[in-house]
């Protein structure tokens, strides 16, 4: 993974001690509420209902064992023992003193870490494909071009004020498990004809309250021009995104105000007259950054190792893990392993201090002291050998962290809701919990299939409901926790918004929704249909009949 | 408001006029680009400098063609929230070729003048509350940039390049990367070169 050199280390340091006389300037009164906030922002403090928050920056979701040490150290020292894993591939330590905030981020800083530009009008923590360098689909590792952007955005002097947040993924391989479309700039790589690898450059995709499909306005970019075209794009939404209304300023607003044929123009334009310039990026310069992401020390495996296929035969539990959250690897003899953070009646996405620290010691025991982090909000372990796989089953069994439920209807998304945010109008957590528990007979949820069920707490949509396949939006109707059901969104390369169903549910009857739908969906399918297939395939009538027959 | 550069607080000798002051017969003025559009002719016959303001929705394309007629452009900061500023002042001096003294007036809050710096302003409007000498220090609260912008500094891509032996940051005498710069004003000092990115 990345490491640090002087450079990058002495701009981190150099934050910390900025926002340590920010804070100090706070404190004394020096700095207004008002004043202080867009500096706080930027270093991913927010205040929230109970407490401040602090984000923390997991640049495109990898982790090495001695940060998720560090961040269990902080979810102790600092926190009531646990953090929470964001669908932004981040962390986010709910119970933070804003005092403490410039100590826990200069031990962030001990181990190349900080919660630089996690939150704020800026770009933000770029996101990518949690299987890079994995995916044996994949064409280039995305980890590359996102530490390539990570260092161009950050403390960029012209967009650090931007009209609104900014955010950008990437994606190396065909199937796109980044989510590209749903972001300011979606990045898919892919070949031209000349078989040469480069960029499609989306445009204008996001959740929230305007959810958008993101446009392509470059088919092919070639990779040396990456950096002046996202400096275009950024420029051109600088200078005539809204400013006027907070609701109207994200990228995709401006997109569709002035047109995509017209915005590819503007962009266009701007990028003819500075693409031959310094932002060029060179080949060296990729190889360079290549090389911090060469693969480990694999070792030569048989495929099938004979002690993993008796032990598949040995234990059905094993089988069944093995089955739902484990991965082909593109090395003969490896696996991906997904650790799922959504036990049934859990909390999707939270980790104590004791499981961070575990994880860090199975990740140097059998995954090259590596770790990624999911926007479906799980964990990996990307370079599991295949003879290792049953005795790690067996204390991710032992931490609750091997719940077989990958990809099912029990890893649900859901974000902190009104338990946390400021911003919510409704509780997402225990409805995540009630569906899982109601959905937790595990046989069951195999039979159910690939289903993706996401949860916002309001419109803002951090849990991604716009793009589940089924999605749930808490809404506030006369100070009455209600919600919103959609069905048939999807974050992947076939990308689509879900439709409403119809009036919201009371929170006592969302749970028994859910249960229609699946029924309903149980009953119809054809052959292997998943969920979402056979959505695409009826729509949404013989969904909302049975729903409005049944409450 | 008090007139910082990187160097200190120097005096102000422009007057700003608001487009329903009379103009004055001579002495340096800042006017409003209504004013600037609608008295052409008036204001390049006049003796004494010339100024322009742009209030933030203003592109400086509309002053493109007029560049060389203006000593001091300045760029408005409606709210310090509002970074539309930020390209102008790029554009003004990367593809403009503006010289000039460029102003950054407005909500100017200590905590982006880095920013502006890097952008090509050279003079800031502060409060009049600002402590100078506290706001002074925050130009070097990062002795590194990672990316290029219109400053003269040496972006950290381009640094990595050297050899070992050659790596400074910018102009400071000491050899070490992560050494913090020492107080060298030159170093800070707007430009109008770019820096190469990569140096390779």
């Amino acid at each position: 993974m990345y490491r640090y050199d002087n450079y990058d280390q002495t701009l981190v340091d150099e934050r910390v001690a900025q926002f340590r006389g920010q804070v100090a300037r706070r404190v004394a009164g020096d700095l207004t509420e008002d004043e202080f906030k867009p500096l706080r922002l930027m270093n991913g403090l927010y205040l929230q209902l109970h407490a401040y928050m602090l984000r923390v920056a997991i640049p495109y979701g990898t982790l090495s064992s001695k940060q998720l040490r560090k961040l269990a150290h902080i979810a102790r020292r600092y926190d009531k023992g646990y953090g929470h894993f964001t669908t932004r591939q981040n962390i986010q330590f709910n119970w933070i003193n804003l005092e403490e905030t410039p100590d826990i981020l200069a031990e962030l800083a001990t181990v190349e870490m900080h919660a630089i530009q996690t939150s704020g009008n800026c770009i933000r923590n770029v996101t990518a494909d949690h299987f890079a360098g994995v995916a044996a689909d994949e064409i280039e590792d995305p980890r590359i071009y996102s530490e390539i952007i990570r260092q161009w955005s950050t403390f960029h002097p012209e967009f650090s004020f931007l009209p609104r947040k900014f955010k950008i993924a990437v994606t190396g391989s065909p199937h796109d498990r980044a989510a590209v479309k749903v972001h300011d700039i979606g990045l898919r790589m892919h070949r031209n004809e000349a078989g040469e690898a480069g960029f499609e450059v989306l445009v204008g995709g996001g959740q929230g309250r305007t959810p958008v499909i993101a446009k392509t306005i470059r088919p092919f970019l070639p990779k040396r021009h990456l950096l002046s075209y996202l400096e275009a794009i950024l420029r051109i939404y600088n200078q005539l995104g809204r400013r006027d209304n907070l609701y109207k300023s994200r990228i995709k607003i401006l997109v569709d105000s002035v047109g995509v044929d017209r915005f590819t123009q503007l962009v266009e334009e701007e990028w003819q007259q500075i693409r031959d310039g310094y932002l060029e990026l060179p080949a060296a310069e990729i190889e360079r950054i290549r090389g911090y992401f060469a693969p480990p020390p694999y070792r030569a495996f048989d495929d099938k190792p004979a002690d993993f296929e008796a032990q598949l035969r040995r234990d059905f539990r094993f089988g069944r893990w093995v089955r739902t959250n484990v991965t082909p690897h593109k090395r003969p003899g490896y696996a991906i392993v997904t650790l799922s953070l959504k036990p049934v009646g859990g909390i999707p996405g939270d980790a104590t201090d004791a499981q961070m620290d575990a994880v860090a010691d199975l990740a140097d025991r059998y995954s090259f002291g590596e770790i990624r982090v999911t926007h479906e909000q799980n964990l990996v372990l990307t370079d599991v050998a295949k003879s290792d796989l049953y005795a790690l089953w067996q204390r991710l069994v032992e931490l609750e962290l091997a719940t077989p439920n990958i990809g099912l209807a029990g890893d649900i998304i859901a974000c902190p809701g009104l338990d946390y945010c400021a911003l919510a109008n409704a509780r997402s957590i225990p409805v995540a919990q009630r569906i899982s528990r109601q959905l937790g007979d595990l046989t069951r949820l195999l039979d159910i299939g690939e289903l993706k069920i996401k949860i916002s707490g309001c419109i803002n949509a951090c849990g991604h409901h716009h793009v589940g396949h089924i999605g749930i939006l808490g809404v506030d109707k006369k100070g009455e926790e209600f919600y919103q059901v959609t069905l048939g969104g999807s974050a992947d390369e076939n990308a689509s918004l879900g439709d409403i169903v119809g009036p919201a549910f009371s929170a006592d009857n969302v749970v028994g929704a859910v249960e229609t739908i699946i029924d309903t969906y149980l009953t119809v399918r054809q052959g292997g249909e998943r969920f979402l297939d056979t959505y695409r395939r009826i729509g949404l009538a013989p969904f909302k009949e049975k729903l409005y027959a049944a409450h | 408001m008090p007139l910082i550069r990187t160097t200190g607080p120097v005096e102000d000798p422009w007057t700003t006029l608001k487009d329903e002051d009379p103009l004055p017969a001579d002495g340096a003025i800042i006017v409003t680009l209504a004013r600037w559009q609608a008295n052409r002719d008036a204001l390049l016959a006049r003796p004494g400098p010339l100024g322009i303001f742009l209030k933030s929705d203003q592109p400086p394309s509309l002053i493109a063609a007029d560049i060389e007629r203006f000593d001091v452009i300045a760029l408005n900061f409606p709210k310090f929230t509002n970074g539309r500023a930020y390209s102008s002042a790029r554009l003004l001096r990367e593809r403009y070729g503006y010289r000039g003294e460029l102003r950054a007036v407005g909500n100017v809050l200590r905590d982006q003048l880095q920013f502006m710096l890097r952008c090509g302003f050279d003079s800031f409007e502060v409060s009049a509350t600002a402590d100078v000498a506290t706001w002074l220090k925050a130009f070097r609260d990062f002795s590194l940039a990672y990316q290029p912008a219109t400053d003269a500094r040496t972006p950290v891509t381009a640094l990595r390049q050297r050899p070992a032996s050659a790596r400074r940051i910018d102009h400071d005498e000491e050899d070490a990367p992560p050494a913090r710069r020492s107080d060298d004003d030159a170093a800070v000092e707007a430009s109008v070169v770019c820096a190469g990115y990569w140096a390779y």
